[in-house]
C-alpha cells in the first residue's frame, strides 16, 4: 500500500515538473518578446528608416542605409543560393538511392551544423583576403553559403510529395526525365520550394556572426556591392555594446524590425505550404 | 531530321550530369571551408603546434598565442547550458508528446520552436539589458557562505559564465525539445500499453518510453550540444570576454567564437590572424564530430527492421 502510494505520488510529481518545463521555457519567450516589442515601439519612427546614422554625440538619425544594406548582402546571398540549392535537391530526390546523392546529403547536413562564424571566416578567406577589401560581395557570399542547405532539404523533400501520378504522366506522353521534372514536377512543387527559400531567408536574415568580417559596416550610404556595407544586425550589434543611451535606443528599434523581417518570412512559408497542401489534396 | 537530333538517353544523361554538378558543388563547399581554414592556420600551427593548445597566454602584441582558456569557456559555457536545458526541454518533450491534450499540442510546439526563431543577436541584446542586470542583482545578494565556494566565488559583474550558460540554455532548448518530442512519438504505442497492463503509473510507462528512445534522445541532447558549441553573438555579448580558466559561474570568462568575432577584423600580422583561423579550424572539427555523432545516434532510430522513425524525426535532426 505504501508502495502504490509513494509510486502514484512520484508519477504526479514528475508529471507536474514536465508542465512546469513548459511553463518555464515560455517565460523567457514572452519576456524577451515583451521586451523587444515595448523598448522596440518606444523607440521606431519614420527617422529610423528614413535618415542616416547620426554623427557620435547627436542624437537621432535612423539605420536608412543599414536596411538597404541588408536588403542587398541578402539578395545577393540568395542569388548565388537558390540555383544551387534548388538543383542540388532536384538531384537528391530524382536519384534518391544513389550513393552521390547521399554524398550530398550528408554534405548539406555537415553545412548546416557549421557555426556562421565559421562560414564568415571562410567568406573572409575567398572573397576578401584575395581582394583585398570588405565587400557586400563577401558578406553575400557567407549567408548564400549557410542558406544552400536549406533551400536543397526543404527542396528534396517537397519535390518527394509531388504525387507520382503526375511524373508517370508526363513521362507516358514521352517526355523526358528532365522535361517531366521541369515543367510538370517543379511546377506542382513550386509553393514547397517558395516556402524553402523563404525559411532560408528567416533563419539567415537575423545572422550576424558571418557579416562581421566579410560586409564589415559602412557609416554612409552605399550601394557599390564591391564595398564594405552597414548591415542591420552588425548595426544593432555595433549599437547595443555602445556606450550611448541613444544607439541602445535604436538597437532594440533595429532588433524589432529584425523580429518582424523573420516572422514575416516564416508566416509567409507558412501560406506557401498551405497552399501546396490544398493543391495536392485531391491527388 | 537534324543530324544531332537528341535522343532520350543523353537528354536523360544531360538532366543528370547537369543538376549533379550543383549537388557536387555542396561537397565541394564543405572541402574548401575545411581546406581554406587548413591553409589559413598552417602558419599557426607550424610555429606553436601543441604549445597553442596548452598555453593561456593570449598576447597579441607580444605575438603569444595560447587558445586554452578559449577551449575551457566554450566547452564549460556549453555543458552548463546542456545542464540547464536538457531537463526543461525533455519535460517540454514529454508534456507535449504523451500528457498535452490535442488542442494544445500544435501551439505548444509553435510556441517552444518560435525561441529558435529569435535571431541570436536579439538573445544578445536582451542578455545585455535585461538578463545581466537580474544576474548581478542576484550575485550582489549572494550568501557569504555561498561565495566562499569555489562555483560562486568573485566580484558580482552580472557579465560572465552565469549569465552566458543561461541565454544559452534558453537558444538551445528547442532544439532538443523538437527531436526528443519525434523520437518519443515514434515509440510504439504498444510499449506503453504493455507498460500499462503491468500496471505502471503514468511515469513508469513513460520512463519506458524514455528508455527505449534513449538513442536518439542522446543524440537530441547532442545536437544541442553542437548549437551551444558554436554560438557566437549571444555570448560574446554577455560573457565579460576575459581570457581566463575560472570554475566560478561569476567570472568573466572567453570562447572560441566569441574571441574569432572580437578580434579578426583587427588581427594585424599574418601570425596573429593565423592563430584565430586555427581557433576557427578547431571549433569547425569539434562541431563536425558532434554532429555527425548526434545524426548517427538519431538515424539509427530509423534504421529499417529496427525501431522505426516518423520521415520529421529525421527532417529535425537535419
Amino acid at each position: 500500500m505504501m508502495r502504490d502510494r509513494w509510486r502514484r505520488g512520484l508519477s504526479h510529481t514528475v508529471l507536474i515538473l514536465s508542465a512546469a518545463s513548459v511553463l518555464l521555457a515560455l517565460v523567457p519567450l514572452a519576456f524577451i518578446f515583451f521586451y523587444v516589442i515595448t523598448r522596440g515601439l518606444a523607440a521606431l519612427n519614420l527617422d529610423f528608416f528614413r535618415r542616416m546614422p547620426a554623427p557620435v554625440g547627436e542624437l537621432g538619425g535612423g539605420m536608412a542605409n543599414a536596411i538597404v544594406g541588408s536588403l542587398i548582402v541578402t539578395g545577393l546571398g540568395s542569388m548565388f543560393a537558390i540555383p544551387i540549392g534548388v538543383l542540388s535537391g532536384v538531384y537528391a530526390a530524382e536519384y534518391r538511392g544513389t550513393r552521390f546523392a547521399s554524398a550530398t546529403r550528408f554534405a548539406a547536413d555537415t553545412l548546416n551544423g557549421v557555426p556562421s562564424i565559421v562560414i564568415g571566416m571562410f567568406a573572409f578567406g575567398v572573397a576578401v583576403l584575395p581582394f583585398g577589401h570588405f565587400s557586400a560581395v563577401a558578406g553575400g557570399i557567407a549567408l548564400g553559403v549557410m542558406m544552400i542547405p536549406l533551400i536543397m532539404r526543404t527542396t528534396e523533400e517537397l519535390l518527394l510529395l509531388v504525387p507520382s501520378s503526375l511524373r508517370e504522366g508526363a513521362l507516358a506522353l514521352g517526355a523526358t526525365r528532365g522535361r517531366a521534372v521541369f515543367t510538370v514536377v517543379l511546377p506542382a512543387a513550386l509553393p514547397g520550394i517558395i516556402t524553402g527559400i523563404l525559411l532560408a531567408l528567416a533563419r539567415i536574415a537575423g545572422e550576424t556572426a558571418p557579416l562581421l568580417f566579410t560586409a564589415l559596416n559602412n557609416r554612409f550610404w552605399s550601394t557599390d556591392v564591391r564595398h564594405p556595407i552597414a548591415t542591420l544586425t552588425v548595426q544593432v550589434y555595433l549599437y547595443a555594446i555602445s556606450a550611448y543611451e541613444d544607439w541602445h535606443r535604436q538597437a532594440w528599434a533595429g532588433a524589432l524590425v529584425l523580429v518582424t523581417m523573420v516572422f514575416l518570412c516564416s508566416i509567409l512559408a507558412r501560406l506557401a505550404t498551405a497552399r501546396l497542401e490544398r493543391l495536392h489534396r485531391g491527388a | 531530321m537534324p543530324a544531332f537530333r537528341r535522343t532520350a538517353r543523353s537528354d536523360e544523361l544531360l538532366f543528370r550530369v547537369g543538376t549533379g554538378a550543383f549537388a557536387l558543388l555542396l561537397i565541394v563547399i564543405v572541402a574548401s571551408i575545411a581546406f581554406e581554414l587548413g591553409r589559413q592556420s598552417s602558419l599557426s600551427i607550424e610555429k606553436f603546434g601543441w604549445q597553442f593548445w596548452q598555453t593561456d597566454v593570449w598576447d597579441p602584441v607580444a605575438e603569444q598565442f595560447g587558445a586554452r582558456p578559449f577551449i575551457w569557456g566554450t566547452l564549460y559555457s556549453s555543458i552548463l547550458a546542456l545542464l540547464i536545458s536538457t531537463p526543461i526541454a525533455l519535460g517540454i518533450a514529454i508534456f507535449i508528446s504523451e500528457l498535452a491534450p490535442q488542442w494544445m499540442k500544435k501551439p505548444l510546439v509553435f510556441l517552444t520552436e518560435l525561441l529558435a526563431a529569435i535571431p541570436s543577436i536579439v538573445y544578445g541584446l536582451w542578455g545585455i539589458f535585461i538578463l545581466v542586470p537580474l544576474v548581478r542583482q542576484f550575485e550582489l545578494n549572494t550568501p557569504s557562505w555561498l561565495k566562499a565556494t569555489p562555483l560562486f566565488h568573485g566580484p558580482p559583474v552580472g557579465v560572465g559564465m552565469l549569465s552566458t550558460a543561461i541565454v544559452l540554455s534558453i537558444m538551445v532548448i528547442p532544439f532538443t525539445s523538437s527531436v526528443a518530442r519525434e523520437v518519443l512519438k515514434s515509440v510504439p504505442q504498444a510499449q506503453r500499453e504493455g507498460a500499462y497492463a503491468l500496471g505502471a503509473t503514468r511515469w513508469e510507462a513513460i520512463r519506458m518510453a524514455l528508455f527505449y528512445a534513449r538513442t536518439g534522445i542522446i543524440g537530441a541532447v547532442m545536437l544541442g550540444f553542437g548549437r551551444a558549441l558554436g554560438e557566437t553573438m549571444a555570448v560574446t555579448m554577455v560573457i565579460g570576454n576575459n581570457p581566463q580558466i575560472s570554475a566560478s559561474l561569476y567570472a568573466p570568462q572567453y570562447t572560441m567564437a566569441a574571441v574569432i568575432a572580437n578580434e579578426f577584423t583587427e588581427a594585424t600580422g599574418d601570425i596573429y590572424l593565423s592563430a584565430l583561423v586555427e581557433i576557427g579550424l578547431v571549433l569547425f572539427v569539434m562541431t563536425l564530430i558532434i554532429n555527425a555523432l548526434s545524426r548517427t545516434l538519431i538515424w539509427s532510430m530509423a534504421r529499417p527492421g529496427r525501431r522505426r522513425v516518423s520521415r520529421p524525426v529525421l527532417k529535425a535532426a537535419a
